[in-house]
């Protein structure tokens, strides 16, 4: 069958695993695509290679496309949010002497509990506590900013520096950084390397922050309707595959391949399983649904996301708040979800809006063509965000 | 723009930087750092506080460097960035979209100087009018505040707008301050005691 090459970057960490499913399953060639998948050296490079027109779709960090509408960070090619690709999948690690000195107050690093965390890491840190990130806009920064505001560390001051997830362990073990929020692979590399310990998984502070975004350029949206339908399509059906318990050793040893991540399957594994091993000793922790590609609608893209981190960036950035929401709130195009997605038994939610932090344990909700359970939303300090209209 | 620039090379490759650091002290008044510990690389080059950075736009070290171009930064550098191959045409796209922050073609040692410079100069352009728009943006704050203590004045009083400006301006006058900050004195006020 002939089928029409679409050009799409990503950033090789494991929620990069639908788009590399839909390739290596033929997700795309029973769409009429085929996804020619081309890795990107970093964040800034991915986000160019969009917006100038390199590639026609990419895996983006959430806050990325948001910041971009809200023209902070320089470049301002529009750009609509079709779906999200996964939420959570982050982790909170700090060094081998904070991991000490935590040890040594007596704390048991029950990887659950981001209050408790807080105020453990609180009393053990010094005046300045730095942190590396991925990059500026991400989750991983909007995470630690509503995680520290809300916990003792507010009396640190906490320093926010962008270190490329390979070279997080280095930093780490340099002195460069005390701490870090990263995706996985990358954090269980830094506990295998013995140069820290991890902390907390991103949804102890969230429990359904959208990590990951299917982006593509409006003007690409609108001259490629049918293009952009078979590419929605295909990674669609590639995040209900993962989403079957007996597709992870299968998925593991696809994305651990030298073309992909290149790191072993079994780092991979512990994300896509939520088997930790914490420290350099051994210990090991469980998160259920460590990171999600597929059920409670994770793949829509609510509008309240967008809100969410508009608010977060509106307020460091001096701008206003309820204008960053209106302005955002076009980025995530839960029209185009509907649009694209929908005679494919696919479970839309009626509403394209939600309360976050609103929803205490997992509850039915009106949707497209049955029923929904939409999982459960609440963050660390149980405030709810309510979206500006 | 001063003359004398400091130029950071963020690149690991000994020949290439030995090319980069020839171009770039034969071409004028230039003193070049290069960073090939990227651990540090952001600690690096604020130590420097150069004029412009110079990477390779396949080096994963660039976000680093992003976190230097978010606007009011406290670091604003322009950065340029050397691009190869394949990347060729985005780069150019870049370039045409108004971003101080790429150089076009591969690295040839020749061409190193006056790219630099056209990032240079794009990049105190925009910051020219990240300046003035920032300028404008408070002006019209300013403006609104002005106007909405003249019609408290002017209802309190029962007086004439004129009247109520001058009234304010006299204050402000007097108490050696802007007029501006009487307004927004007197606006808070108001909100207080309403």
């Amino acid at each position: 069958m002939k089928t029409v090459a679409l050009p799409v970057a990503y950033m090789p960490l494991v929620d990069a695993a639908p788009l590399i499913v839909a390739r290596e399953m033929g997700f795309d060639h029973a769409e009429g695509i085929s996804l020619d998948l081309q890795p990107a050296p970093s964040w800034s490079s991915l986000r160019d290679m969009l917006a100038f027109g390199h590639v026609d779709a990419a895996h983006l960090l959430s806050p990325v496309p948001v910041a971009m509408a809200l023209g902070l960070g320089g470049i301002a090619t529009p750009l609509s949010v079709v779906s999200v690709l996964s939420l959570n999948g982050n982790v909170i690690g700090v060094g081998t002497q904070l991991a000490r000195q935590l040890g040594d107050h007596g704390y048991g690093f029950d990887f659950m509990n981001a209050a408790t965390a807080g105020s453990a890491l609180a009393k053990v840190a010094g005046d300045v506590l730095t942190f590396g990130v991925p990059f500026p806009f991400s989750m991983h920064v909007e995470l630690l900013r509503y995680w520290v505001a809300g916990t003792e560390l507010a009396s640190k001051q906490v320093e926010i520096r962008t270190v490329p997830p390979p070279l997080m362990a280095q930093a780490l073990a340099g002195g460069d950084i005390d701490a870090f929020c990263v995706g996985e692979p990358w954090g269980s590399f830094a506990v295998d390397d013995n140069v820290g310990a991890l902390l907390l998984p991103g949804q102890a502070i969230w429990t359904c922050a959208p990590e990951k975004v299917l982006a593509v350029r409006n003007d690409w949206a609108e001259t490629e309707p049918h293009l952009l339908g078979s590419l929605m399509r295909a990674v669609w059906r590639a995040g209900r595959w993962l989403s079957n318990p007996e597709s992870r050793t299968t998925a593991s040893e696809m994305l651990s391949r030298k073309s992909y991540l290149n790191v072993a399957p079994e780092l991979i594994d512990r994300a896509l399983l939520g088997e930790f091993t914490i420290s350099a000793r051994g210990e090991q922790r469980h998160v259920n649904g460590f990171v999600e590609f597929f059920d409670g609608a994770a793949t829509f893209p609510w509008r309240s996301q967008a809100k969410w981190v508009a608010h977060q960036l509106a307020k460091r950035n001096g701008l206003d708040p309820a204008t960053a929401e209106r302005q955002a709130a076009k980025v995530f195009r839960s029209d185009l979800y509907r649009r694209e997605l929908q005679g494919l038994s696919v479970e839309t939610p009626g509403a394209s809006e939600k309360l976050e932090g609103a929803i205490p344990e997992s509850t039915a909700v009106a949707s497209a063509p049955g029923s929904l359970i939409l999982p459960r939303n609440v963050f660390f300090d149980r405030r709810i965000f309510e979206p500006t209209g | 723009m001063k003359q004398h620039l400091t130029v950071v090379v963020v690149e690991q490759n000994q020949e290439r930087v030995f090319q980069i650091v020839d171009a770039l002290e034969e071409s004028g008044d230039v003193d070049v750092f290069v960073v090939s510990d990227v651990s540090g690389v952001a600690r690096q080059i604020a130590t420097h506080s150069p004029d412009v950075v110079l990477i390779d736009i396949d080096n994963p070290s660039r976000d680093m460097l992003e976190e230097l171009t978010v606007v009011s930064g406290p670091l604003e550098r322009p950065v340029a960035m050397f691009v190869s191959g394949a990347a060729g045409g985005l780069a150019k796209a870049a370039v045409e979209a108004g971003m101080s922050a790429y150089v076009v073609d591969g690295l040839q040692a020749d061409r190193i100087k006056p790219v630099m410079d056209i990032a240079i100069t794009r990049f105190q352009m925009l910051r020219q009018m990240r300046v003035e728009l920032e300028e404008t943006r408070r002006a019209l704050e300013e403006r609104k505040l002005i106007d909405r203590a003249k019609g408290l004045i002017m209802r309190a009083k029962g007086i004439q707008e004129d009247e109520a400006y001058a009234l304010l301006r006299k204050t402000a006058m007097n108490q050696n301050r802007r007029v501006a900050d009487v307004a927004e004195a007197l606006v808070t006020a108001s909100a207080l005691l309403s």
